[in-house]
C-alpha cells in the first residue's frame, strides 16, 4: 500500500516557492502521438497498416517491414514488469528533486516491451496495468500500476506528478450563478478538495441554488464577475496564490445565429463572458498558478475550461454561442502554451447540449450537471487534457476527426431539417 | 444692455457668490458609476441593460508612460440616469424626444420633493397616489407647472440585494400609481418625474394598467424621467433647483448623468 497523502502543512513564509522544473520535453513528431493519446487517457501504440506489427517506441517507419503506413491503435494495456530499478540521483533537475524514482520495462501482452514509470505498489515481475499519461512537460509517458489497484494508489508521489488530483487542493469555480455550480462544488468536496471558492457575480440579485451551494462543506462564496476586470483582478490578488485548480464554468448562452438575432448585443455578452472572461481570468490567475506548479502537495495543478463541443463545428441554432466557444478553444491552446513552463495542465471539457433553460426545447440526450461534474473531477484525477462528456460530444468529435468539412455539411443539413 | 439683462447678470453673480459662500448648497444626487450597482433585470430572453464596465488602457506604464485612462462601457440606462421620451413606445413620435434634441433649458429647473420615506419603510410596494400628492400640496402649495417632481423613498440607502429587492414574482420597490402620474402630467404639467429606485415605476409596475405607467404616461406626453437618484433626503420639499444634463448622444433614449441640486441654505 501507499502511504496516504498527508494534508500539506501551512506554507513557511521564509521559504522560497520552488521554481517549477520540467522533465525533458523534446520528442519527435512521431512520438507526439503518445501525447495525443495521453491527452484523452488512451493507451495507444503505433500499428503498421501493411504488416500488422505493433511497435514501440514510435518511429516514422515500421521496424518490421519499413512501411510508413502507421496508425495509432488502442491497445490492451496489460503486461508484466520484466525489469525495474529505482533512480537515486539524476542530472535532470526535475528528477533530481523527486528521487527516488522507480522505472522499469514492461512486456505488453500485445507484444512490444515498453519503458514505464512504475508505481510503488507494483511487485517485482508482477502483472501490471499500464496507463498513458501526460507528464509535467505535456509528453505522453507510460505508468505501470498494480493490476488490481492498491490502498491509497492515487497518493503515490510519482503518479501524483501525472495527475491533477483535487485531494488536498484548493479549487476556484468561477460562476456560482451557473446551475452546474452546485454539482461541481459537491464533486470537488467529495474528491477531497480543502477549499472550494465559488465566484459569485452580481450578488445584488438572488438565484435559486445559493443556499444549496453555501451548504456544501468547504465552500466559500466570493465576489467574482468574469466580465469585470477589476473584480477578477481583486479576487486574484486575494486568492490567486492559493488557487490550485481553476474551473471556469462561467458561460453566457442564448439561442440564435446571425440573421435571426438582428443585433450584436447577445453576441457581445457571449464573447465578453466566454472569451474575454477566460482571458481576464488567465491574465489574473495564470501567472500565480504558473509560478506554483511545483509547490508541494497542493501545488497549482490544472486549469479547466468547460466548452461547447460546437467549438469544433458551428451549430447554427446556437451559432454565435458556438462561435464564442470556437474562440475560447483557440485561446485555451494559447493558454496551454503559456501554462506549460509551470507544468500546469489545461483541461478542456467539451459538452453537447446541457440540461438547462437554454436547451429546454432540445430533445435528449442532454448533459446533466452531475455528469459534467463527474467528468471534470475524473479528468483531473486522470490528468487529462481533453474530455468529451456525453453521447453528443463524443459523437461530434468522432465525426470531426473523420472529416471537418463533412461534419460542417452535416451540421448545415441538420439545421435545414430542424427548420 | 437692457434692464432685464442687467438684472439677470446680477442674479447670476449673486448666485455664484452664494454658491461660493455656501449659502446655496450644491447637493450631488448621483450614485457613483460602479460595476456592482444594480441595473433593471428583464426576463432573460430579452436584451439586457449593460452593466458599467471599465478597462484600463494604460496606467503610466508601457502601454502609455505618462498617462492613465480607461475605456468604459455601459447602457444609456445604467446607474443614475435620465430617460428621454423616445425611451418608451408611447413617446417614440414625440418631436425632440431624443437626448441630443432636447433643448438645454429643460435640463435646469425647479423641483418639488414628495417625501414617501416613512411609507416606503413600512411597505416595500408603497404607492404614490393622487391623495398623497394633494395632501402634499395642502402643506406646500400647488406643484408649479414645468417643475420636476421627485419621489423620496430613501431607497438610495439600500445596498446589494435589498435595492432591486428581487423575488420570484419580480422586484418589489415603491412607485407611482397610474392616477398619480396622470395627475402630475395632465393636471400639473410637470417637466419630469424622478425616483431613487432603479426605474421611475414601482418594482411591480408591470401589473398596472397601463403597465409601467410612469414610463408610458410621462414619455407619451414628452416628459422626462430620472432614476437611481441619491441624497433626496437632503432636498427641501420646494425651493431647490436641479441641473440634470444628459450626455448629447445622437438619437439617445437616455443617458447616465451627474445630477446636482442647488439648495437654499438655512439663511435663505
Amino acid at each position: 500500500m501507499t502511504d496516504p497523502l498527508s494534508p500539506p502543512p501551512k506554507k513557511d513564509p521564509q521559504k522560497r516557492t520552488r521554481v517549477p522544473a520540467l522533465p525533458s520535453g523534446m520528442r519527435s513528431r512521431a512520438a507526439l502521438g503518445l501525447a495525443v493519446a495521453a491527452a484523452e487517457g488512451r493507451f495507444m501504440l503505433q500499428g503498421c497498416e501493411a504488416c500488422g506489427a505493433l511497435q514501440y517506441p514510435p518511429r516514422d517507419a515500421c521496424s518490421t517491414c519499413l512501411s510508413v503506413d502507421l496508425k495509432w491503435r488502442d491497445v490492451e494495456p496489460t503486461g508484466q514488469l520484466i525489469a525495474e530499478t529505482t533512480v537515486r540521483t539524476s542530472t535532470s533537475v526535475y528528477f533530481r528533486e523527486r528521487t527516488p524514482w522507480r522505472v522499469g520495462s514492461v512486456k505488453l501482452d500485445a507484444g512490444p516491451s515498453v519503458m514505464a514509470h512504475v508505481h510503488g505498489d507494483v511487485a517485482r515481475e508482477a502483472a501490471v496495468r499500464l496507463i498513458n499519461r501526460l507528464d509535467k512537460s505535456g509528453q505522453g509517458v507510460f505508468f505501470a500500476l498494480p493490476v488490481d489497484g492498491s490502498a491509497n494508489m492515487a497518493d503515490d508521489p510519482q503518479l501524483r506528478e501525472l495527475t491533477a488530483d483535487p485531494k488536498f487542493r484548493r479549487v476556484l469555480i468561477t460562476d456560482a450563478r451557473n446551475e452546474n455550480s452546485v454539482a461541481l462544488a459537491k464533486a470537488f468536496a467529495d474528491a477531497g478538495a480543502t477549499t472550494i471558492f465559488v465566484g459569485e457575480p452580481e450578488g445584488w440579485r438572488p438565484y435559486p441554488h445559493r443556499a444549496a451551494l453555501a451548504a456544501i462543506a468547504n465552500v466559500a462564496i466570493v465576489p467574482l464577475d468574469v466580465t469585470d476586470t477589476q473584480s477578477v483582478t481583486e479576487l486574484a490578488g486575494e486568492i490567486g496564490g492559493k488557487t490550485d485548480i481553476l474551473v471556469n464554468n462561467a458561460r453566457f448562452i442564448r439561442p440564435g445565429g446571425i440573421m435571426d438575432r438582428g443585433d450584436t448585443v447577445f453576441a457581445r455578452d457571449e464573447f465578453e463572458t466566454n472569451v474575454l472572461g477566460l482571458m481576464r481570468l488567465a491574465q489574473a490567475f495564470g501567472p500565480p498558478m504558473r509560478n506554483r506548479g511545483a509547490d508541494g502537495v497542493n501545488s497549482a495543478a490544472a486549469w479547466v475550461n468547460i466548452l461547447s463541443v460546437y467549438a469544433y463545428a458551428n451549430m447554427p441554432a446556437y451559432g454565435v454561442f458556438s462561435a464564442s466557444n470556437a474562440a475560447a478553444l483557440s485561446l485555451s491552446q494559447c493558454l496551454r502554451a503559456e501554462m506549460a513552463p509551470g507544468g500546469v495542465r489545461v483541461l478542456n471539457v467539451y459538452t453537447g447540449p446541457t440540461e438547462d433553460e437554454w436547451h429546454q426545447p432540445l430533445p435528449p440526450p442532454k448533459v446533466a450537471p452531475s455528469a459534467l461534474a463527474r467528468s471534470v473531477v475524473a479528468g483531473l484525477k486522470d490528468g487529462l487534457e481533453d474530455v468529451y462528456v456525453g453521447d453528443v460530444a463524443k459523437d461530434l468529435i468522432e465525426r470531426w476527426r473523420q472529416g471537418p468539412k463533412l461534419l460542417e455539411r452535416e451540421m448545415i443539413a441538420e439545421a435545414g431539417e430542424a427548420r | 444692455m437692457n434692464a432685464v439683462d442687467i438684472k439677470s447678470a446680477d442674479l447670476l453673480a449673486q448666485m455664484a457668490g452664494a454658491i461660493a459662500s455656501g449659502s446655496i448648497e450644491v447637493v450631488d444626487l448621483t450614485h457613483t458609476l460602479d460595476q456592482d450597482f444594480p441595473v433593471i433585470i428583464l426576463p432573460p430572453e430579452f436584451g439586457q441593460c449593460a452593466r458599467f464596465r471599465m478597462e484600463e488602457i494604460s496606467a503610466y506604464d508601457h502601454r502609455g508612460p505618462a498617462w492613465k485612462w480607461h475605456n468604459i462601457s455601459l447602457c444609456e440606462h445604467t446607474g443614475t440616469h435620465f430617460d428621454a421620451p423616445s425611451h418608451w413606445i408611447s413617446g417614440r413620435d414625440i418631436p425632440n424626444g431624443n437626448v441630443d434634441e432636447i433643448p438645454v433649458d429643460r435640463f435646469v429647473g425647479p423641483v418639488c420633493v414628495i417625501d414617501c420615506s416613512a411609507g416606503a419603510r413600512q411597505n416595500e410596494d408603497f404607492e404614490l397616489t393622487p391623495e398623497i400628492i394633494l395632501d402634499w400640496e395642502k402643506s406646500h402649495g400647488p406643484i408649479p407647472a414645468d417643475s420636476w417632481v421627485l419621489m423620496r423613498t430613501d431607497w438610495s440607502k439600500r445596498r446589494g440585494a435589498h435595492y432591486l429587492n428581487m423575488r420570484d414574482d419580480g422586484p418589489h420597490s415603491p412607485g407611482p400609481t397610474p392616477d398619480a402620474i396622470r395627475l402630475l402630467v395632465e393636471e400639473r404639467g410637470i417637466r419630469g418625474f424622478g425616483t431613487e429606485t432603479v426605474g421611475t415605476d414601482a418594482g411591480q409596475g408591470m401589473h398596472y394598467t397601463p403597465p409601467y405607467p410612469a414610463h408610458f404616461i410621462l414619455h407619451g406626453a414628452g416628459r422626462y424621467g430620472l432614476q437611481c437618484l441619491n441624497n433626496l433626503d437632503r432636498l427641501p420639499p420646494t425651493g431647490a433647483v436641479i441641473v440634470a444634463t444628459p450626455l448629447k448622444i445622437k438619437k439617445g433614449t437616455g443617458s447616465p448623468l451627474r445630477v446636482i441640486a442647488l439648495v437654499p441654505g438655512k439663511d435663505a
